[in-house]
């Protein structure tokens, strides 16, 4: 077995790290959110984006209507 | 040794891509599908206002929609794209975080497996109990219902890849044959009980075509696997480091 520990590409684990993939975490789940769910109430923009990105809800397996 | 910075970075650009071509897969395979179904729930609603007789207000049934059929086809570039760069970013936490767990020495295999992890636990088994319907396919009256129902078989698809991955290497122990039975035990088990323990949705009209309905539900797991297929290769490209290090070594 060839020793894993030097060609794994991460950084070490600390609380800084923690907090930064957290809010990271956040961020995507927002935006999955804007695209899957939203009807205007975080995006502002009425229901336009809503209708916009239809097409993309159904296709990427979202229940729409 | 990267930064979480550059891994990020790395999932968003990747992520992009791979919602662009989805995208593209989705316009050539998906849309003649949602174009006919769009058309089948136009037809039924305008069977359905001349059921009511008292054409007083017929204009008001006319009404301009907020975005055009051609606005919604390029918008599901937009749709795609953005849920990419979503899932990009979402698939570069998991590698930082998960790395250490995974236990192969190579990056490009360990991101191909957080990929094939995510898309049967992401995809194929909310796909699998609740498949996704076109327009005209479902009653608005229960979209909150089946938004609680699809949500929570994505968490339950994830945690049964993770009990087949736990129950595999438990059962190592006792050789080859019995690791991967573990693995496929503790996931089929997972996801026999949740389908079970889940409502039955089925909300499909007696009337609408299944051929339809079928083609339309292989092309978005079609655009689906095309997603995740390129975030894995693609991340897998991204955080290997030989290319670069070969170059230096041939400089
Ligand atoms: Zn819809």
């Amino acid at each position: 077995m060839a020793a894993p520990a030097q060609s794994v590409a991460v950084p070490a684990l600390s609380p800084k790290l923690l907090a930064v993939a957290l809010l990271s975490v956040g961020v995507m789940l927002l935006l999955a959110y804007l695209v899957g769910f939203d009807q205007g109430a975080v995006s502002r923009s009425g229901m336009y984006l809503h209708e916009l990105m239809h097409d993309g809800r159904h296709l990427l397996g979202v229940p729409c209507h | 040794m990267r930064t979480f910075g550059s891994l990020l970075v790395r999932g968003l650009i990747v992520g992009l891509f791979a919602g662009l071509l989805a995208g593209t897969f989705a316009y050539v395979l998906g849309e003649p599908r949602v174009d006919a179904a769009i058309a089948i729930e136009e037809a039924g609603s305008h069977a359905h206002t001349h059921d009511h007789g008292d054409s007083t207000e017929p204009a008001a049934e006319e009404e301009e929609p907020l975005v055009s059929r051609d606005g919604q086809r390029a918008g599901l570039f937009l749709a795609t794209s953005l849920y990419g760069v979503a899932l990009g970013g979402l698939f570069a936490v998991a590698f930082t975080l998960l790395r250490r767990k995974l236990r192969t020495g190579n990056d490009a295999y360990a991101a191909l497996g957080l990929a094939a992890a995510g898309f049967v636990g992401i995809v194929l088994v909310p796909f699998l109990k609740y498949p996704p319907n076109p327009p005209a396919v479902g009653d608005p009256d229960t979209i909150t219902r089946r938004t609680v129902t699809y949500l929570l078989t994505l968490v339950i698809g994830l945690l049964a890849v993770w009990a087949g991955v736990a129950l595999s290497r438990w059962a190592a122990r006792y050789g080859e044959v019995a690791r991967l039975a573990g693995g496929v035990v503790g996931l089929v088990v997972t996801v026999v009980a949740a389908y079970l323990i889940l409502p039955r949705i089925n909300e499909v009209p007696e009337t609408f075509p299944a051929t339809l309905l079928w083609q339309f539900r292989f092309a978005s797991l079609g655009t689906q696997a095309t997603l995740w297929l390129l975030l894995g290769f693609g991340y897998a490209v991204a955080v290997d480091r030989r290319p670069i290090r070969s170059k230096v070594a041939a400089a």
